[in-house]
């Protein structure tokens, strides 16, 4: 069935300019694209069974790219599935998602791996590039089958949640992920030094009694896998930097040439170790003014939504992540959208399973850096397009005549509250119920297929 | 400022002075409502002297002590406040009920709800476990203890005996001294204190203090010292906390001996401070470590007295529970 979408401005990653136009898709594809102002009487809006989609004043982009989600499945579809993922994923503008391989069993199988690609293809919201397990089920021990792996479409490997603990492993998983040529997804933490943690080590956590998880955990762990990756010559990618250390440590890795890739996660640039203190936190400058400011003080204090590895940091550390994006020191946004049912994160604060989900809020966060005046927009979509695309081997996203037609139309002003009653996630662990956020995808097309409209 | 306001947007309203609906921590507390909570207790204090020390202000009401964690003298301070008070009492602790089996803390605070309780003395191992209860619970929650965040009736009895001894608490100089970053006693003490007026000192060597710049960023006027000796002229309240031995094994004490020599209570140290100064414990005590056997029994001691004004201190935690919710949840 065609769509139309009319009257947007379309940007493209590539040129990042932006001009008014039309689109038109069809078979997947986009067939054709108008430039200008698409008159009410023309004639590709009446062809028959054309879904028109009208784009005034909203941004017409390229599918968003998601490259650190969790979707739990196989073995705890309780959280999420394959399908409930995705199509979350869709309702925040992606089209395109790179899961990670923590399910059970963990994704260290062809046999996991094509269940993936099977199920994701089946549910059809969003292309799902499974990420697999560097070892075999994630024990740090054995390395998994990995040029199988690759070979069945892994794109790249990770131990997300548990780093690999022995740094002579982890040297020989460097040395096959760059023969493999794909990127390791670093998860970079020192555990003996955040053992027991329960939030960031700082203010908060002195004043709530929780065990720290310090900074230099993080930067311990980043520090050894770029020295690894840089004695191996390897590819690393440090996944969900939270820590103004960290980021010093790539921003010099870099500088020498280090193969080393970044990703910022949204509730690090915009949320902070003082949402543990909810409506403890009398300092807090608690209105919401939708894309400008969120209220930390709507939930209680100790609220498990607000757990998540690694744990949101100090108002200077989101900070800093927000300046190493700004100067490229970070690539590219992606959400670590991990689902928790409420048996995980209805308990004591330190026992809640960490995660919070970010797939539906995401490109709304993003937003606000723009509202804000810290970001501009085409640098936001750059780092949700081009930018992870470039980073997983392909070219520009930019929407061409003949290319895919994977579609994000973007009402940057649109005000919306988060409710647990309209996300699609399978749970609904997240800080942010009851804000509102300024700027939303109101379309998402996958293949040519509507997978999410407001 | 020397310490945060009271928060304003806790959901089920604020307190008054003449009613409050949990007893979560004492952040939350005015200095006015920590006073009259003292005031009160001074009264409670007097029916505990009667030869029949029992009133009937929480007749008809059920008070629940569930202990996630082993206590002595809080959960029978607990119990003997609320059988004064005529409330009918139950304690249940971890070992060899439904916890063991594995029940989550809301469908046992659920459970106790449905068993008809109206206020639940809690004690947890994990900071902020009380929140969360007072979430999912229709009556009053006391915490009794949440890890190493938060002991506010230990706190307001501290404050009490204080204020009996030394007649006041606004100006004393009071020292914490040991194991202040596991502790949920100093942590309580900190915010009373200060609301009160009092300057607080913590000391220690830094393993069991932390990071300075942490504590000061909640209280800017806290001080930290590394040298309990310099400190003892000027001391009016000396606090000693429990050393657990497992600190040693976990690396953050060279041994117990060297913490003894530079930190522990001995009846020499008590002869430097002022003649009019006090030494505390919140027990249980590890003497020979932090405390010595005969500073413990000193006459400058007022351990015994913090066990006593317990059971009062509670009771005044109670009545103040007692009253109309003025704020729905």
């Amino acid at each position: 069935m065609p769509i139309l979408i009319t009257n947007g401005r379309i940007f493209d990653p590539d040129t990042r300019q932006s001009e008014l136009g039309s689109l038109l898709i069809d078979n997947g594809v986009v067939l054709a694209r108008y430039q200008g102002e698409l008159p009410a009487d023309a004639g590709v809006r009446s062809a028959s069974g054309t879904t028109v989609i009208d784009a005034t004043n909203r941004i017409i982009s390229p599918g968003l790219i998601d490259l650190h989600v969790h979707l739990r499945e196989p073995g705890e579809e309780h959280k999420e599935t394959i399908a409930t993922g995705t199509r979350a994923a869709a309702a925040g503008g992606f089209t395109v998602v790179a899961c990670m391989p923590n399910t059970r069993p963990a994704a260290d199988s062809v046999a996991v791996i094509e269940h993936i690609k099977r199920a994701a293809e089946k549910a059809h919201y969003a292309e799902v590039l499974p990420i697999a397990a560097a070892t075999i089920g994630r024990a740090g021990k054995e390395l998994s089958p990995m040029r199988e792996l690759v070979a069945a479409g892994a794109i790249g490997f990770s131990d997300d949640g548990v780093p690999v603990a022995d740094p002579a492993v982890m040297r020989n998983v460097f040395e096959y992920v760059k023969m493999l040529g794909v990127p390791y997804f670093g998860h970079c933490e020192d555990m003996v030094l955040s053992k027991g943690w329960g939030m960031h080590e700082g203010a908060v956590s002195n004043r709530l009694g929780l065990p720290g998880y310090p900074s230099a955990a993080e930067e311990v762990g980043i520090a050894r896998d770029i020295a690894l990756c840089e004695l191996t010559g390897s590819r690393l990618h440090v996944c969900h930097v939270s820590s103004a250390g960290g980021v010093a440590l790539i921003r010099a890795a870099k500088a020498r040439g280090v193969r080393v890739t970044a990703e910022a996660s949204p509730h690090h640039l915009l949320l902070s170790d003082r949402w543990v203190l909810g409506w403890l936190d009398e300092a807090a400058k608690a209105e919401n003014i939708p894309g400008l400011s969120l209220n930390p003080t709507l939930r209680a204090p100790y609220d498990t939504s607000t757990r998540v590895s690694p744990p949101l940091r100090s108002e200077a550390d989101a900070e800093a992540v927000l300046i190493g994006l700004l100067d490229g020191t970070l690539d590219f946004v992606a959400t670590d959208h991990a689902p928790h049912s409420k048996v995980d994160k209805e308990v004591e604060y330190r026992t809640a399973m960490a995660g919070l989900i970010g797939s539906e809020t995401a490109l709304s966060l993003m937003l606000m850096l723009v509202h804000r005046g810290r970001m501009t927009i085409e640098d936001v979509i750059v780092r949700m397009t081009d930018i992870p695309a470039a980073m997983i081997g392909r070219g520009t996203t930019a929407l061409r005549v003949g290319g895919r037609a994977d579609v994000t139309v973007i009402d940057p002003q649109l005000v919306w509250t988060v409710e647990a009653s309209t996300i699609l996630s399978k749970n609904h662990n997240t800080p942010l119920l009851g804000n509102m956020l300024k700027g939303k995808a109101v379309a998402t097309i996958y293949r040519g297929h509507i997978t999410y409209q407001a | 400022m020397s310490v945060p306001e009271v928060s304003r947007y806790a959901p089920w309203g604020p307190n008054s002075l003449r009613h409050r609906r949990h007893v979560l921590d004492l952040d939350d507390f005015t200095t006015d409502e920590i006073m009259a909570v003292l005031d009160n207790a001074v009264s409670m204090k007097e029916i505990l002297g009667r030869s029949v020390p029992q009133v009937p202000i929480l007749r008809g009401k059920t008070v629940v002590n569930i202990f996630y964690e082993e206590s002595t003298r809080t959960r029978m301070s607990f119990e003997l406040a609320a059988r004064t008070l005529s409330a009918s009492v139950s304690s249940m602790t971890a070992k060899g009920s439904s916890i063991e089996k594995g029940e989550s803390l809301i469908d046992t605070i659920r459970t106790i709800q449905a068993l008809g309780a109206d206020i639940i003395v809690m004690r947890h191992h994990e900071s902020g476990a009380p929140y969360l209860a007072a979430q999912h619970f229709k009556g009053s929650i006391i915490n009794a203890g949440d890890g190493r965040h938060a002991h506010p009736s230990q706190a307001l009895l501290d404050l009490f005996t204080i204020r009996e001894r030394l007649g006041r608490l606004d100006g004393l100089n009071i020292v914490i001294v040991g194991d202040i970053i596991h502790s949920r006693v100093a942590r309580s003490d900190i915010w009373g204190m200060l609301r009160c007026g009092a300057n607080v000192t913590l000391c220690g060597p830094s393993t069991l203090i932390g990071d300075t710049a942490l504590w000061q960023a909640t209280f800017p006027n806290l001080r930290v010292s590394y040298t309990l000796d310099d400190l003892l002229p000027d001391t009016d309240v000396l606090m000693a906390l429990r050393i657990q031995k497992e600190r040693q094994q976990a690396g953050l004490l060279p041994s117990l001996r060297e913490y003894s020599n530079d930190y522990g209570v001995t009846q020499e140290r008590i002869d430097r401070m002022p003649a009019h100064a006090i030494v505390m414990h919140p027990g249980p005590m590890n003497e020979g470590v932090e405390i010595m056997p005969e500073a413990a029994i000193s006459p400058r001691s007022v351990i015994e007295a913090q066990v006593t004004n317990g059971v009062a201190v509670r009771m005044a935690l109670l009545y103040r529970l007692s009253g109309e919710p003025t704020a729905t949840n």
